[in-house]
């Protein structure tokens, strides 16, 4: 395993240390451990809180700012971060008018929200959550934990955060973030896979000329391995899907985030980008905005994933506006 | 102390450095187990958490059932993580609940306050039987253990009778499908490897019957 590292145990703190380092808008609580905004708590507007295992990097810390997210949970590396942390920060975020959770689903994370939240109510502060399902490589069924929630927490974490930032209230705010749940859908696959530091080895074997598609963000297998193929076809085989799940009727528009797992650079997903772009314009689908970078990658994993937005105006307005954090700034 | 019939405070303390004992001996086997249906860290998981609860038990020094479970809960809550963090941190709060406020339980008592902590569990997770869960270890030894103290069986049998269930429930996981967690997404896959959740819950168990009843 060759990566830049001091010892496996210091990579989730050492790594927040210099973030702390790195931006001066943010504060850095270690124990328990949250990435929270300077000036938190903003009185009177709705905290939004977020979290789950380390190496999606920028995500959740990168996203801690105005117009986004007022607190992160950084757990280890693909492990949930635990209730304390939660309840923390959700005390640290509560300015009055209630804290909302953003949580992507998988278990260990939906149940330790879930106790944080029972926690902080106990405390007297209003919490909503949500959970994000996008990811339409799952079957989503009674028998499985359900989709995962991928690269749709990005975008929900910005329109939220606008709007929270707006002053919209609580209710307001996690109906808007419900809707952008069930308005996104994404679709990942995977080249090479990821070493997570402390199991030194990679997550799965792929062979030389073999891809994975569907994969999930902690290498959990896909629908199928394949041949390696050109970026026109793995473009259709991750837009297709998307597609079928929720079909967009001709002139709806969508926000379009091709995001790369960690290993592809920018060139490849542009590469991916145009082939999406001419899909969709076959489709009649317009791309109003887009989203292209490395935003929750899977650790240093080759690979991209593809998640699709259907835009109404308001999550268009609310994209829009301003936003200062580490990984997402424009308007300011 | 232990007599046979009573689990006092510190039998339940006694338990504790005994299941991180265990935990630590079937490490390897529980990440083993993980890395074939889940994400390989259950063994690294439990045996910080439990390293983290004795200690946080000896600084608490709890001189009551519910406090015994609170503070052992709060810290496996806090050092697991994943989704064992929470099921274990829910099955410890809700055995000291129902434990109650006394420093000892009798008689059907401590069954009543496993079978809590296992109800917890399925609240929190919200699995059934079948699932290919810790449920799966953890729902037959309470039915066993009720069965037991039904027949007049001794402390030290019913906790035999429910560990011998849980061993074999963990077992049964082998061919299910699992319908929760991460091993879900394996769906077919997933068929042929016992759960690690399972495995863990069977040596809390053992461990139970070592330490409540010698």
């Amino acid at each position: 395993m060759k990566k830049l590292i001091n010892a496996t145990d210091d990579v989730v703190v050492e790594a927040l240390e210099g973030m702390e380092r790195a931006h001066t808008s943010l504060k850095v609580v270690y124990d328990p451990k949250y990435v929270v905004r300077a000036d938190a708590p903003v009185a009177g507007k709705v905290g939004i809180v977020s979290g789950g295992g380390s190496g999606h990097e920028p995500m959740h810390g990168g996203f801690v700012g105005m117009g986004m997210l007022d607190a992160a949970c950084p757990g280890e590396v693909f492990t949930s971060p635990t209730p304390d942390q939660m309840l923390e920060a959700t005390k640290a975020v509560d300015g009055g008018a209630g804290v909302l959770h953003i949580v992507k689903n998988y278990t260990g994370d939906v149940l330790n929200f879930e106790m944080a939240a029972e926690l902080a109510a106990a405390d007297g502060i209003d919490v909503e959550a949500v959970v994000i399902d996008d990811d339409v490589a799952v079957q989503d069924s009674s028998f499985t934990a359900g989709r995962r929630g991928v690269g749709a927490t990005v975008l929900a974490e910005k329109i939220c955060g606008a709007a929270a930032e707006a002053g919209r209230d609580l209710a307001a705010v996690k109906e808007l973030c419900e809707r952008v749940n069930a308005n996104g859908r994404s679709m990942g696959m995977a080249l090479p896979s990821c070493t997570v530091p402390a199991a030194g080895k990679p997550t799965f074997e792929l062979g030389d000329d073999e891809m994975e598609i569907g994969i999930g963000i902690h290498g959990e297998p896909g629908r199928e391995r394949r041949p390696v193929a050109s970026a026109a076809e793995v473009a259709k085989m991750l837009v297709e899907p998307i597609l079928a799940d929720l079909p967009y009727s001709e002139g709806e528009k969508a926000l379009v985030f091709v995001n790369s797992m960690g290993g592809t650079p920018l060139i490849e997903l542009y590469i991916i980008y145009n082939e999406v772009a001419k899909i969709l314009a076959e489709h009649g689908v317009e791309i109003a905005r887009n989203l292209i970078g490395p935003y929750i990658p899977s650790l240093e994993m080759q690979g991209c994933s593809i998640t699709m937005l259907k835009l109404d105006d308001e999550m268009t307005e609310l994209w829009d506006a301003t936003v200062s954090t580490p990984a997402l700034r424009w308007g300011a | 102390m232990a007599d046979g019939t009573t689990v006092t405070v510190d039998d339940l303390v006694a338990w504790v450095p005994r299941f991180s004992e265990v935990i630590g001996e079937h490490a390897d086997e529980l990440t083993q187990l993980d890395s074939a249906i889940g994400d390989a860290d259950h063994g690294t998981n439990m045996r910080r958490g439990c390293r983290a609860a004795v200690d946080a038990l000896a600084a608490a020094e709890p001189v009551d059932v519910t406090g015994f479970g609170r503070a052992i809960a709060m810290k496996v809550i806090s050092t697991v993580g994943g989704a064992s963090g929470p099921l274990y941190g829910s099955f410890f709060l809700a055995l000291g609940t129902t434990g109650g406020s006394a420093p000892s339980m009798d008689a059907a008592e401590p069954i009543a306050a496993l079978k809590a902590g296992v109800e917890a569990i399925r609240s929190r997770g919200k699995a059934e039987p079948g699932d290919k869960t810790m449920l799966d270890a953890l729902l037959p030894a309470i039915a066993a253990m009720e069965g037991s103290l039904e027949d007049g069986g001794s402390l030290a049998d019913v906790l035999q009778a429910g560990t011998d269930a849980a061993e074999e429930g963990m077992r049964a996981t082998l061919p299910m499908l699992a319908r929760k967690g991460r091993a879900s997404y394996l769906g077919e896959r997933s068929i042929g490897h016992q759960d690690p959740g399972a495995t863990s819950s069977w040596l809390l168990l053992r461990s139970a019957a070592e330490t409540l009843a010698p």
